[in-house]
């Protein structure tokens, strides 16, 4: 445990402390059904979700050995949405509610079989990526496609808007669903820390050390799949945090990937928290109509942090 | 001297792409004995190795508590320490013993530079920060691919000395190594490969002949750089 370690988990606790007394119409402590109806599940995907997209970004660029990878990459976040998509397209979920994280769930479940197929025994960087990046344009064409085929002007607009990513109108039902393969895959992912070590001076040097290199990405497949999966599942395409969260941190807790796991997971809590507040807290205080959505709004914060970064790196 | 944990290729055939790459290897590593692997461009000395080290289809994989390997082209995709590099050798072990890894970098001579980031340091320094990951496993067996490139004469000098020295502690030392007179003077044993064959093996003072009919040179005395010990 470092000092940051213990410093990001203690801003966490006031940070989830605080979202719990910021609602949709009011700042301040909220009746008991609020609280657990509205505001504790979005709380609570908060964390969870931000926690595994942190998570996912530090694991996907040490197992690939690129500051470029994200969750994202790996394919698994545009199958979760059009899998998704699929439930909202053919009606399932008007008819019956959790249809649309179910469908999630389900792509990303579909994606993994294809990112693991196409990699099959001898799974090595290089082919991951192109699977993810194969499975990424697939997704995203038929994604267009149905959206061109959208039944009418309204529902195209829920589509798109679902796509953008968000927490809001989430219950204790969304908690339950995503809860298990977030807290499953984050399991899986945290105990990578050694294999991702070895990975640092190549897949042979890996395999020398004990860590062969297929089985470590077969196991970073896996993890993301179910916990980037499942946060796409329940919040759509929220994007940059898996991205940002690993650069935020290497100047604190340094480059080797197995000391940027832990922090990214409470980091990108932290993060997506905070962000969510913002969501919140926007429209009481600035005359605008509606809240920017959350994946807009970690976008927006984003770029300009991946900037500020590329700036720095030059040696 | 031979054992369980060192296991060797016995007649190991590789074929790449199409390409025999190896034919009918056999190679035993023996503990007490510093090994150098010489040959052309292209011999196969680099296979030998790998398959060795249970990296080429086919090979068993050594256990890696007791076998370490240096590949050819190591590079860090991080701009870690090289203390940090040094301790990815405890990995096989799941501890972070900092005994093996203080040894290992005073070893290789660069333990003031513990704290200086890979990237920042000179390719001889950063070569020789692999080669104390390597140590800090503490391997019965080692096996190195160029151990020496781009060290300076002096360094080159030193890691082979290191080398040889490790070997008569006991442990099985097998390298490929380009210069073929530094192998002649610090190796125990040279196996000469040549289009994926085991050529030769002869004790190293009896090798330079042979060595010089397997590249297509002679062997001669010519001006020579010396360690002043």
């Amino acid at each position: 445990m470092t000092t940051v370690t213990v410093g990001l988990a203690c801003a966490l606790v006031c940070a989830a402390g605080a979202s719990l007394l910021i609602g949709d119409g009011f700042i301040g402590p909220a009746s008991a059904l609020i609280l657990t109806e509205i505001r504790l599940p979005r709380t609570l995907l908060a964390l969870l979700i931000g926690g595994a997209l942190g998570l996912c970004g530090a694991v996907a660029q040490g197992a690939l050995r690129n500051p470029l990878a994200d969750p994202g990459l790996l394919g698994i976040t545009g199958m979760a949405g059009l899998g998704a998509m699929i439930a909202f397209y053919w009606g399932f979920a008007s008819r019956f509610a959790p249809a649309l994280p179910l469908g999630g769930l389900g792509g990303a479940g579909l994606g993994l079989v294809c990112l693991l197929g196409a990699g099959g025994r001898s799974l090595s960087g290089p082919s991951l990526i192109l699977a993810g990046v194969a499975l990424s344009a697939l997704s995203g064409a038929l994604m267009a496609l149905a959206l061109t085929l959208a039944p009418n002007p309204f529902a195209l607009a829920e589509i798109t808007f679902w796509l953008l990513g968000g927490l809001e109108d989430r219950a204790l039902s969304h908690v339950a669903l995503a809860a298990p393969p977030i807290l499953l895959g984050v399991i899986l992912l945290l105990r990578l820390g050694p294999a991702l070590d070895a990975l640092a001076l190549g897949e042979d040097t890996a395999a020398s050390l004990g860590q062969p290199p297929a089985r470590t990405l077969r196991h970073v497949a896996i993890g993301c799949a179910l916990a980037a999966g499942a946060s796409a599942a329940v919040a759509g395409g929220i994007g940059f945090v898996g991205l940002v969260v690993p650069h935020l941190l290497r100047p604190w807790v340094g480059q080797r990937p197995s000391t940027l796991l832990a922090p990214s997971l409470l980091a990108g809590a932290l993060l997506l928290t905070l962000a969510d507040m913002l969501v919140r807290v926007i429209p009481l205080l600035l005359p605008v109509s509606a809240a920017p959505p959350l994946g807009v709004l970690t976008a927006l914060a984003g770029a300009p942090f991946l900037i500020a970064i590329a700036r720095r790196m030059t040696p | 001297m031979t054992d369980a944990v060192l296991t060797g290729l016995d007649r190991f055939n590789l074929v790449l792409g199409g390409v025999q790459v190896l034919h009918d290897v056999t190679l035993r590593p023996e503990r007490g004995v510093f090994l150098a692997l010489c040959g052309p461009n292209g011999a196969g000395k680099s296979s030998i190795l790998r398959a060795l080290a249970g990296l080429v289809p086919g090979s068993t994989p050594p256990d890696p508590r007791h076998a370490a390997y240096l590949a050819q082209n190591a590079r860090s995709a991080w701009p870690l320490t090289v203390g940090q590099i040094a301790a990815l050798g405890r990995i096989p072990h799941g501890d972070t013993a900092q005994g093996p890894i203080d040894g290992a970098l005073a070893l290789c001579g660069i333990e003031g530079l513990r704290d200086a980031r890979i990237d920042r340091i000179s390719g001889g320094e950063a070569r020789r920060a692999m080669l104390a990951r390597v140590f800090a496993t503490e391997p019965r067996m080692f096996l190195l691919d160029e151990p020496t490139a781009d060290l300076d004469p002096a360094a080159s000098h030193a890691i082979l000395r290191l080398l040889r020295e490790t070997a008569e502690h006991g442990a099985a030392v097998i390298a490929v190594l380009h210069a073929v007179e530094l192998a002649a003077a610090y190796a125990h044993r040279i196996v000469l490969v040549d289009r994926g064959r085991v050529a030769a093996s002869l004790p190293a003072p009896e090798a330079l002949d042979a060595a010089a009919a397997v590249f297509g040179m002679r062997a001669g005395l010519g001006p020579r750089l010396l360690p002043l010990s």
